[in-house]
């Protein structure tokens, strides 16, 4: 029997969608094991308990603090364990966001256990679990065994499915104190600036527009915009810029829209690569997404091994035509 | 003020790596290593501070074989006053529980007032060994910052989120991580290069014994995918041609 405490993510009085797909796979693991799924809210808690139900919860835990309405280590850190120790569990599961990076190996280090990060595997058998998860970026898979108790595990976001609510669930909710003091507020929050309504990181997106050298300057990532608005519009889902290391460095673009080895890990739905050759290190961060397309004049670009689909073409001559034909597709200006 | 900045040895990220026949590991044979790119950033930045205070100790620390002398040294030429190898064959198989326990030690030793590294490792992507150390010595952790400001006793810092940006308040002694944006590394000069080998690189041996927690079962290379789809057509068509794929066969527009 495994009881799993998963933690949950908001955002503008919203469940991060990977929060869920942590508490399916919790569901998953819990039904097979006879154990019960714990969610853990930790700041503002109201007005989620029917969706973490219908997701997968039995109970809902929360700590309501005004101290704690933004994300800080170690008051959090400490409401986790609190969570884990009243709820038996064995496993803590949730998404290895930025978030969730930060957190999760705090928490393992009051356990004084080893964890495991950012996986795309994970299947439970025998008390134990087996576990995948990229490495060296994905050139790389490992297969795991994990045995420690309490298991503690982050999962890839977008890798796991986050399954068809079932609203003939409900959950019981419960309020938990955790004590916490000055110390644990050493570290303050001055500032939190959300990225502008609109404006989605690569990370999160469902569709990634991303450009490399051959887009040559900071204009050209202007007409990659452009195609992005297009796509906004029609409504095909939440879309992001990307964009290679050489424009990067090249100081065309912002390094925070950087997709690779040394830049983030993406898994879309589509994944569209203008002008950019697919050096390793480059398809070692978007070669798990669902449907790439390669856009480049070299045909013997290393990006059309990868790709779903190929067009060797010039990304000036594609990309306006392509505006133009999502326009009259989809009836946007 | 004293920084501790720890680093560490991964192949080189333009390398295509092979999977050995058994899975055990990669094909190390004429593999190349460097510094991990993150931690770059967190050596510029102790730089960058003994610069502007003077009066600093900067000591590089890594978890590493032999070979990761190397890493260190560059990390010594590029200025950091001197180094400690943390000395473990196949490291690399370390969690990261027992990579901060074997640092534990040597960090209790040398004392600090500031802990510099990467955001993450680009070898295992798991971002854990600052939290356990923080964990450790009971201090405030501050992870992906791309701006640093020293005031007094206090580390200004802007964190930067896949949500957006967030400015913390960190009171030293603390560790932080360092994220792409935050400065742009130097490379080491012929001058930095000769000072380096004089530099001393203590090496120790850990006294914890890795966790077993972890166990490997096998490595392998990634998924192979189906071949693609090159469109042969003519511009236009092409591209009237690709959404409709997109559209019709691939469902994702």
């Amino acid at each position: 029997m495994a009881n799993i405490l998963v933690f949950i993510e908001t955002k503008k009085d919203e469940i991060r969608e990977f929060s869920l797909e942590a508490l399916n796979t919790a569901r998953k693991i819990a039904d097979a094991s006879g154990g019960k799924v714990y969610a853990l809210l930790v700041g503002k808690t109201d007005g989620f308990d029917d969706t973490l139900a219908h997701y997968g919860a039995d109970v809902v835990y929360k700590v309501t603090d005004e101290r704690l309405s933004n994300y800080l280590t170690v008051p959090y850190a400490k409401a986790v364990k609190a969570a884990m120790d009243k709820a038996g569990a064995s496993v803590f599961l949730l998404s290895a966001t930025s978030l969730g990076k930060d957190l999760a190996p705090r928490v393992a280090a009051k356990f004084g256990v080893p964890m495991v990060s950012d996986l795309t595997g994970l299947e439970y058998k025998d008390g134990k679990f087996e576990i995948v998860k990229p490495l060296y970026a994905g050139k790389v898979y490992g297969t795991f065994e994990l045995s420690a108790e309490p298991a503690i595990i982050s999962l890839r976001p977008k890798i796991f499915e986050k399954g068809e609510p079932d609203t003939s669930r409900s959950a019981s909710s419960e309020e938990l104190t955790v004590d916490l003091t000055d110390d644990d507020f050493r570290a303050k929050v001055v500032e939190v600036k959300e990225k502008e309504t609109g404006e989605i990181d690569v990370t999160e997106a469902d569709i990634i527009v991303s450009g490399g050298r051959g887009v040559k300057g900071p204009e050209g990532f202007e007409l990659l915009r452009q195609l992005i608005d297009v796509l906004n519009k029609a409504g095909v889902g939440k879309v992001a810029l990307g964009a290679s290391r050489v424009a990067v460095d090249s100081g065309w673009i912002d390094h925070s829209h950087q997709v690779g080895q040394t830049g983030k890990v993406v898994a879309p739905k589509l994944y569209m690569a203008f002008g950019i050759s697919g050096a390793i290190q480059h398809l070692a961060g978007m070669r798990t997404s669902k449907v790439i397309v390669a856009v480049n004049k070299d045909p013997e670009a290393p990006i059309f091994k990868v790709a779903d689909y190929g067009l060797v073409e010039d990304l000036f001559k594609v990309v306006p035509e392509m505006i133009k034909e999502l326009k009259e597709i989809y009836k946007v200006e | 003020m004293k920084i501790l900045v720890l680093l560490k040895k991964v192949p080189d990220t333009g390398l295509t790596l092979q999977v050995k026949p058994d899975g055990s590991d990669i094909v190390r044979d004429n593999i190349t290593y460097v510094i991990n790119p993150y931690d770059e950033f967190a050596i510029e930045e102790a730089l960058k501070i003994k610069e502007k205070l003077g009066d600093v100790e900067t000591v590089a620390i890594s978890v590493g074989d032999e070979g990761a002398k190397e890493q260190i040294r560059t990390a010594l030429a590029m200025g950091l006053d001197r180094g400690i190898l943390v000395k473990v064959d196949g490291f690399w198989d370390l969690d990261g529980y027992t990579t901060a326990m074997m640092l534990k030690d040597v960090i209790e030793k040398e004392g600090f007032d500031l802990i510099l590294t990467g955001k993450m490792a680009v070898d295992d992507y798991n971002s854990q060994v600052p939290a356990y150390i923080a964990e450790f010595f009971n201090i405030p952790q501050a992870t992906y910052i791309v701006k640093l400001e020293l005031d007094g006793n206090t580390a200004k810092v802007e964190r930067e989120l896949e949500t957006g940006m967030e400015e913390w308040e960190v009171p030293l002694p603390a560790i932080l991580t360092c994220e792409k944006g935050l400065n742009e590394p130097r490379y080491p000069s012929l001058r930095g290069i000769m000072q380096a080998k004089k530099k001393p690189i203590d090496v120790v041996e850990p006294s914890f014994t890795p966790s077993e927690a972890i166990k490997k079962v096998k490595l392998a290379p990634p998924p192979e995918k189906a071949p693609g789809k090159i469109i042969d057509k003519e511009f236009p068509e092409n591209v009237k041609e690709l959404i409709r794929l997109l559209r019709e066969e691939a469902k994702v527009l």
